[in-house]
């Protein structure tokens, strides 16, 4: 199809002995927010982790399967390329303690050694902090450190420094976990905006949070894709009778 | 019940007292060891005992310039053979936290830590002094450096093992080559401590005297060549505190002054950067 972006084929996931994924298929199209629940440890951070090769580094890691970003195969890229093509947004906001603002939203081009004349760079700042709804906060003080920011602040510094190296999708993994409501809100306000230029994949176990952001909702458990489908039919009509136990609160 | 709480409150006060005491002993020899060193020696300080050499036997003056030039030598000797090692074999042992080759490091680095250092200065002997058939300041450094080695590899590791695991992820996550990410973001996460851990083996190593008598031996004339004899101030101190005479008695004041306030000053430095720089996850 033209407009997928990510497509997951009978993809597994093992940590030494112990299988974490079984036979997972996902498909996801352009500019949506595609959210994955579940219950904690069901796999669903494995299961980003694995779209941009970060769970390989753990030792004792291994995959099977087809992974394929805009229809080349994940596993045959070179690592450092496909994550600068997939951006990722963790649990806990960590932008970089030694470096300023402005450094921070062009961390992946510094970091890289990519050298670009200043005002290229002053614009990608502006733009991207624009895109991550913190323009206006920070555009006086973007020269002190990120890390004086607050916890919503600093994420939504990390979303624009995932936001600057233009990917092809962002994975976000329980963003909002270690957020205050407030800055929770003003982040998912933030997904409606980003979905129009970038494709996102959201790791929740707030079955709120996805109903409220998401397009598409995947429902795992223990490892299992479960059910994927738009989720305004997900948890309206669910096909599984787990994904209904799971929604209505009965385990989970 | 009334007796027993009388009783404990007094067991309470007994208690601090006793704890400020033995606070109080502890520091005790550091202020006297100062306050006699300052006594003794601050007398001889001037510009001329700064900055001339030390004079024969019969002649009075002299100084010990020689010693602070040959100990910053010594200094910079030490410090390009160690810092390179010691960071490399830190880095490797907080990215290798298990491992055969870490095992074995950190457990060389702390017999390193433990060997006497008379016992490297023979080492040194051996290895550079032997062959070169020259005391040399060279070797001298060699051996100062082996000194570091196990401090400035400990305090990389800690200091190293501290950057939280979710910087590095948040660089690899960028695409960022993994060496890059060790050099741009967990080294200058780390930096404070480094540095901090540098200047305290320095702080260390100057004071050292008995790796020097075997390999840099000393040398009462100025020299700036490597491979040849260089003093150094506690060498200096030591051959001045040796001698017969009472004038070279209180220039050994003097030399222990000077490197006093060096030590003081290195470990007052490193202080200040580690409060500084210190950078908060």
């Amino acid at each position: 199809m033209e407009n997928t972006v990510l497509t997951v084929e009978g993809f597994s996931a093992c940590f030494g002995d112990q299988k974490i994924l079984h036979n997972v298929d996902l498909t996801v199209q352009k500019n949506v927010v595609a959210a994955l629940m579940g219950p904690s440890g069901c796999g669903k951070t494995t299961l980003i982790r694995c779209i941009n090769r970060m769970h390989e580094l753990i030792p004792g890691a291994s995959v099977s399967g087809k992974m394929s970003l805009l229809n080349e195969d994940i596993y045959a890229m070179q690592p450092i390329i496909l994550r600068r093509k997939v951006g990722m947004v963790f649990q806990k906001p960590n932008p970089f303690p030694t470096m300023s603002i402005y450094e921070n939203v062009v961390a992946g081009y510094k970091l890289n050694g990519i050298k670009m004349p200043k005002s290229e760079m002053d614009g990608i700042v502006e733009q991207s902090l624009r895109k991550a709804a913190l323009w206006n906060e920070v555009k006086d003080t973007l020269h002190r450190k990120g890390t004086f920011l607050s916890g919503g602040q600093q994420q939504r510094l990390c979303i624009a420094r995932a936001l600057a190296m233009n990917p092809e999708i962002i994975l976000f993994d329980e963003p909002t976990s270690a957020l205050d409501p407030k800055s929770t809100a003003q982040i998912e306000e933030l997904f409606v905006e980003l979905k129009k230029s970038v494709t996102m994949l959201l790791v929740t176990h707030n079955i709120g949070q996805a109903a409220r952001v998401s397009d598409f909702t995947a429902f795992i458990y223990l490892g299992k894709l479960i059910e994927f489908g738009p989720t305004e039919k997900m948890f309206t009509v669910p096909k599984d009778k787990l994904t209904e136990e799971y929604l209505t609160g009965k385990f989970g | 019940m009334v007796n027993n709480i009388k009783a404990r409150l007094v067991r309470d006060v007994f208690f601090k007292s006793a704890i400020c005491l033995f606070a109080f002993i502890s520091l005790l020899p550091l202020f006297l060891i100062l306050y006699y060193i300052t006594k003794n020696g601050i007398a001889v300080i001037n510009w001329d005992f700064l900055t001339s050499l030390p004079r024969p036997i019969g002649e009075t003056g002299g100084g010990v310039f020689n010693a602070i030039v040959g100990t910053l030598i010594l200094i910079v000797l030490s410090s390009v053979l160690s810092i390179p090692c010691g960071i490399a074999a830190g880095i490797y042992l907080a990215e290798n936290k298990t491992g055969r080759l870490s095992n074995s490091i950190r457990l060389s680095v702390i017999v390193l830590q433990g060997t006497p250092s008379i016992v490297i200065g023979i080492i040194a002997y051996l290895w550079i002094v032997g062959p070169l058939k020259s005391f040399s300041a060279l070797s001298g450094g060699i051996a100062l450096a082996i000194m570091m080695l196990p401090v400035i590899v400990k305090t990389t590791e800690e200091t190293l093992k501290l950057v939280p695991y979710h910087l590095k992820e948040a660089s690899l996550a960028l695409g960022v080559p993994y060496y890059r990410t060790l050099l741009k973001v967990v080294l200058p996460s780390g930096m404070s401590g480094i540095l901090t851990g540098i200047l305290l083996s320095v702080a260390r190593i100057t004071g050292e005297t008995a790796p020097l008598l075997f390999t840099a031996f000393g040398n009462q004339f100025m020299n700036i060549n490597i491979f040849k004899p260089i003093d150094s101030l506690p060498y200096r101190i030591f051959y001045y505190a040796m001698s017969p005479y009472p004038e070279w008695h209180s220039f050994a004041w003097g030399a222990s002054f000077v490197l006093v306030v060096l030590t003081l000053s290195l470990n007052l430095i490193a202080r200040g950067i580690s409060a500084k720089w210190k950078i908060q996850f």
